[in-house]
């Protein structure tokens, strides 16, 4: 097995090219902030070293696309809740399992006192297992974007024609374009003007397609450039960020134009809308709770929400109060300014979301980017 | 009284039950027909509870692993063939010459019997292939549910050429790090049979013995030679962070330098793993003085098992026992320890 036409996209020399018209294109007397919505962003940024190919001037804040980091504590409680009944097989994707809950909680603790706990790649993982044991009830821990929504809302409608009784959904699926909202009418957004432009990330455009960020742009004077995770895509879209600012544009551009269009994938559209209706509000660690920004089972499919059929209420966890993930997320603060930062909180030992899932920004920094912290304070 | 004994083991259908683990005629039938068979060596064959050798003069070295992998079968090899590979090297990347091994079996109840004496016969030809007799060992049997099939426990004991002492702290900066071929492929190749994650590949694990690599480049390199290891679990990545605290030093790397066969570049890109915390089974990585990379480099790569060895990187000065990569795109990354667990049970 091979996957082609990969390394195109990661070749030096076009990155050469790119950084080079990039330092052409900059005015070094102003300062561009650029915000990557989207964790995979933030990952490929720091594995590549997108930021040794960037003018001073030009500045990647990490922001909340990261659909692990965002979970907020309450929800890690529920789950563990979940799968500590005695007939619940929890199904989970292997990034939850180290995530902090309350009292220094997580799922791996919980399933090494016991719980069944079974990590899996894919909702039909999940679906098989529930077919196979009919004596369990098994709950699928879904979470993540637009992109990962779809397969969800195919399980549930697979499981509802199989009339699979015994297989559930504890669904935490949140939407892209709210939280840009959310971040766009922060106060410190409002009063400080951080953020001069968007990477929209294009694997949640090719389903909703690009119209969905028209107000950012309209309404918020902000431009976004929805593109591809490899770096070379990454440079184009700074780039063209750029030149959007400096030629006084305010658009949403697309970078990504091999598989993004503007309308998106309808039928992944209609999948979604079929199974999911928003939630009036859902919390996002860091950024609180935020108006129609989550998704939840419509009342036609109500027998495969786990929060309807367990019954489960709400949990409002506390974050550890040191934590600064907030603040990271929200790209007010960089993640070597959080105290914690390499002392207690380490990928191995997270105390906050950011440092659990390698899309998270603290934990992209402390993996592929700590050395250059020490440059910094020299400098 | 019972015919069993003379009946022979049923090799096509039988399994494992209690009574090959309790001491009596079925476990001395059970090491005879399978075990004694497959590994057959003069010192096994006095049957004695240990082995009896001669001791080398000079300073010997002995190491010990356990092998639990999953599955037990995989494109390049088995767990047999992986638990005399992974010990001799062990033996070897110390600079030293592999003499004896030991195996004990714990195997679960059920377990059938065609698949131990595929897994024997496959430790006897590793260990013929390598000249490294196991010359002792131990069967256990658990009730199922107990164990996964089998695992497999195999020391190595081996001698050290007079004078020799490869290690660590040995390592200063301006030396080179030089790898004996491409990354990943024992992970890649055990991932690729796992259930639930299946994909098609022709890869097949690294998995050799390297003590004949490991010799030449000990006579080619001579003081030259700082120190070698085999980057198995956490792959290379973790090999050269141990390397780097231990020698407090850096380390700095070209991506582009590093060997990665593009089905292991392709299976990582598809399950979100990056090659260089991938583990290995048949390579080995070793921090050569700027005078010897030349003889290191030659004689590994006329030997099959580092025709592709390549300088890959150089140790710098850093009080922060940083590992620095210069990535194929142009930037620059840290390569970390591998956090949590990427997938369990690989060797």
């Amino acid at each position: 097995m091979s996957v082609k036409y990969i390394d195109e996209y990661r070749d030096g020399r076009l990155a050469g090219v790119f950084a080079a018209q990039i330092a052409e294109a900059v005015h070094p007397e102003r300062a561009y902030r650029f915000m990557e919505f989207c964790g995979g962003h933030t990952h490929a940024i720091s594995r590549f070293g997108i930021a040794d190919l960037l003018p001073a001037n030009v500045r990647m804040i990490h922001g909340p696309g990261c659909p692990v980091c965002v979970l907020p504590v309450g929800r890690i409680d529920m789950a563990i809740q979940l799968a500590r009944r005695p007939d619940v097989t929890l199904c989970t994707y292997g990034d939850l399992m180290r995530v902090p809950g309350s009292r220094g909680a997580s799922l791996l603790k919980a399933k090494a006192a016991g719980a069944d706990i079974r990590m899996v790649y894919s909702t039909l993982d999940a679906l098989r297992i529930a077919e196979a044991e009919p004596s369990r009830e098994v709950v699928f821990f879904a979470i993540g974007f637009e992109t990962t929504t779809p397969p969800t809302a195919l399980a549930i409608r697979r499981a509802a024609a199989r009339g699979l009784a015994n297989f559930s959904v504890f669904c935490n699926h949140v939407l892209t374009p709210s939280a840009i909202r959310a971040i766009l009418e922060s106060p410190g957004e409002a009063g400080g003007m951080r953020v001069d432009g968007f990477i929209g990330p294009s694997h949640v455009s090719t389903v909703i397609g690009t119209e969905p960020y028209d107000f950012a742009a309209r309404t918020f004077g902000k431009p976004v450039v929805v593109t591809g995770f490899e770096p070379v895509d990454v440079m184009q879209a700074i780039l063209m960020l750029i030149r959007q600012l400096n030629e006084g544009r305010c658009e949403v551009e697309n970078q990504y134009v091999r598989a993004v269009t503007r309308t998106g994938n309808r039928i992944a559209q209609a999948e979604i809308a079929e199974v999911f209706e928003p939630r009036d509000s859902f919390e996002w660690r860091g950024l609180g709770e935020i108006p129609r920004s989550g998704l939840r089972l419509k009342p036609a499919y109500a027998a495969f929400d786990a929060e309807r059929r367990f019954a489960l209420q709400g949990i409002t966890g506390r974050d550890n109060p040191a934590c600064e993930c907030g603040e990271i997320l929200r790209g007010e603060k960089r993640p070597a300014d959080c105290k914690l930062f390499g002392t207690a909180c380490t990928p191995d030992t997270p105390m906050g979301a950011c440092m659990v899932s390698s899309e998270g920004a603290c934990a992209a920094h402390w993996t592929y980017g700590r050395f250059r912290d020490l440059a910094r304070r020299v400098a | 009284m019972s015919v069993r004994t003379h009946r022979g083991l049923d090799l096509r259908n039988g399994r494992i039950d209690l009574s090959h683990g309790s001491g009596g005629r079925a476990m001395a039938q059970l090491i005879a027909d399978i075990f004694h068979a497959a590994l057959d060596n003069p010192w096994l064959r006095r049957g004695n509870d240990q082995a009896a050798f001669e001791v080398a003069a000079g300073r010997m070295v002995m190491t010990t692993d356990a092998y639990v992998v999953s599955p037990l079968f995989f494109p390049g090899g088995d767990i047999g063939s992986l638990a005399v590979h992974g010990t001799i090297n062990d033996v070897a990347v110390g600079g030293a010459r592999p003499l004896y091994l030991s195996a004990s079996f714990i195997i679960e109840e059920g377990f059938p019997l065609a698949d131990l004496k595929r897994i024997a016969d496959s430790m006897g030809a590793a260990a013929r292939g390598a000249g490294v007799p196991v010359v002792t060992g131990d069967t256990k049997v658990v009730e199922r549910g107990k164990a996964d099939g089998v695992f497999i426990t195999t020391t190595g004991v081996g001698v050290l050429p007079a004078g020799l002492d490869l290690s660590a702290e040995k390592a200063r900066p301006g030396d080179r790090v030089i790898l004996s071929g491409t990354i990943g492929d024992h992970g890649v190749a055990i991932m690729s049979k796992r259930q639930n994650l299946s994909f098609e590949t022709d890869l097949v694990s690294d998995s050799a013995p390297l003590h004949d690599l490991a010799a030449a480049m000990v006579d080619a390199g001579r003081e030259g030679l700082r120190v070698m290891r085999d980057p198995t679990r956490g792959g290379l990545a973790a090999t050269l962070n141990e390397l780097a605290h231990q020698a407090r030093i850096g380390f700095r790397l070209s991506e582009e330098a590093v060997p990665v066969k593009p089905e292991v570049a392709g299976a990582c890109e598809l399950l979100g793993l990056d090659p260089l915390h991938v583990a290995n089974e048949g390579k080995l990585v070793a921090v050569v003085s700027p005078q010897a990379v030349g003889p290191v480099l030659a004689a590994m790569r006329a030997h099959p098992l580092g025709r592709d060895a390549s300088i890959i990187g150089e140790a710098i000065e850093d009080d922060h026992s940083f590992v620095q990569m210069t990535t194929a795109f142009g930037g620059g990354r840290m390569v970390d320890w591998l956090s949590g667990e990427q997938l369990p049970r690989i060797c």
